[in-house]
This record gives structure tokens, sequence and C-alpha cells, in this order.
């Protein structure tokens, strides 16, 4: 046995495949502004919506770091959603997330509607999202899913990227 | 969902801004809001639409004007889209920006 513990989420009732990504407003993060934004109003072709814990946390650095890698964010829209401030979503696009945009979501109401938020044990008060991703359609339809089942835990990248393939062809 | 002609850059808590936000609201105009940050070097979009790094700015996309300092922004707001000229004309001569 290894002398160091994974984490076990509970099942999460989360957003399945096939079903249409519920809709929200909340400030969407560019390199250079913040507005309230839908996420109707946004997607207008394929779309990665990529739920992640707060920024700065090792896990959300990662997730950048091989979204940047491999390039997704020119070939699809990359969305991220976090519980952090849009102070805090501009200083990762300082560094990562070329191309990337991302929401702002303190109250992890967006994570509870999709069925990703995670409470954090020794952090009182605080919701934020697991690690999740929804690649969507044009018309919001979820295409593939994978929603992180311990902690830490990441997507299985080739596949992702396989069903980011066979999305715009 | 039908974007509002008037975009307003705005920074947080400015008091310039806000004024700018209190007249719109006076004169029912609608508006959206982006957000930029304190620092004046991470400004780059207000100078690419204004030609200065200040806020508040205006971009209405309805006249095609483009305008900075909250002053010049009433003024043109109330000539534009107030029943009545002049209401805040005192004021409007005491222009700021942040």
């Amino acid at each position: 046995m290894p002398d160091f513990e994974v984490v076990s989420l509970p099942p999460a009732d989360h957003i399945e495949a096939g079903e249409v990504a519920p809709d929200f407003t909340r400030p969407l993060v560019t390199t250079e502004y913040w507005e309230d934004r839908s996420l109707a109003d946004v997607v207008d072709g394929p779309t990665l919506l990529v739920f992640h814990p707060m920024d700065g946390a090792f896990q959300a650095t990662y997730l950048y770091n091989e979204i940047d890698d491999r390039g997704w964010a020119a070939d699809i829209d990359v969305l991220g959603v976090s519980i952090s401030t849009p102070y805090e979503h501009k200083r990762l696009l300082d560094t990562r997330g070329e191309g990337v945009r991302l929401f702002s979501d303190p109250g992890a109401e967006v994570a509870r509607e999709y069925g990703v938020e995670h409470d954090i044990d020794g952090m009182a008060g605080i919701t934020e999202c697991r690690p999740a991703v929804f690649l969507l359609d044009a018309d919001r339809t979820v295409r593939y899913v994978w929603v992180a089942a311990e902690h830490p835990a990441f997507p299985d990248y080739d596949e992702l990227d396989g069903a980011i393939g066979d999305l715009i062809g | 969902m039908t974007e509002p002609a008037i975009t307003l850059y705005r920074l947080q808590a400015c008091p310039y801004c806000e004024r700018v936000v209190r007249v719109l609201d006076q004169l029912d105009v609608p508006y959206r809001s982006r957000y930029v940050e304190p620092m004046h070097s991470e400004r780059n979009v207000v100078k690419r639409i204004s030609g200065k790094r200040s806020v508040p700015a205006i971009v209405d996309a309805e006249t095609g004007v483009t305008m900075s300092e909250s002053g010049n922004i009433v003024e043109y707001l109330e000539r534009t889209y107030g029943g009545t000229a002049g209401t805040d004309a005192a004021e409007a001569s005491v222009g700021g920006d942040a």
C-alpha cells in the first residue's frame, strides 16, 4: 500500500452526455476585461467547458498546462469555471490558458447546477468545483463528459482529444 | 440576446465610473459593463478603444461615439439621451477619471 491517501469523492449526480448543458450567467474573464455573459450567448460552436479547483491549486495549473500543450483552444472554444474571482482569473490568464476564457462562480452555484460541487475538507465555508469536463456541440448538447471521482484526478487527455477530434471532424 | 448599444469600461468602485452609471440609470439607457483592472498598465483594451487608459470610457455603437472622462460622458449622455439638455451642466464641467 502506498502511504498516501487519494481522497474518494462522493458520487456526483452530474449532467450527463446527451443532456443540454444548463445555461447560466457569470462574469466571463478574458486577458483584457470581464463582463457578464451567459453560456447560451457564448457557445456558438464546439466548446470545451472545464470545471476546475481554485486558481492556484496545482490541479488548475496542470489542467491549463495540458490544454496549452495540446493547443485545444486553437481548435475549439475553451471555457473554464472556478470559484476564483475575476482578478484571480486575470492572473491565471497572464501565465497560461492561451485563448481560454474563464467564468467566475464564487458561490459555486453553477458547480452545483452541474452536479460537480466539492466541499473542501479543512477550508470552512468553501465549496468549489471538482475537476470535470463537458464537451458541448454548437447547440450546447453534451457530447462527452468526465467528472473526477477522486481527489486529485485528471481527465483522460487522449480520450478527450479523441472526442474533440470526433466533434470537430 | 440583444446587446445594448453602450459598452461602459469601468473600474470597480471608481467614483467617476459610478457617476456615469448613475446618469445611465437616470436616463434609463441600457448598457453593458466591462470591468478592467486598477493598474493602468493592465488596461490595453481601454487604450485601444479610446486612445487613453483612463476609465470610465464608453463606446456607443448606436452613434459610433467613443469617449472618456466622466464629465464629457455625462454631457454626451444627457445631450443624446436626455429629454431636456443641461440638467447636469454645472457638474459636467468638473471632469475626472481614474
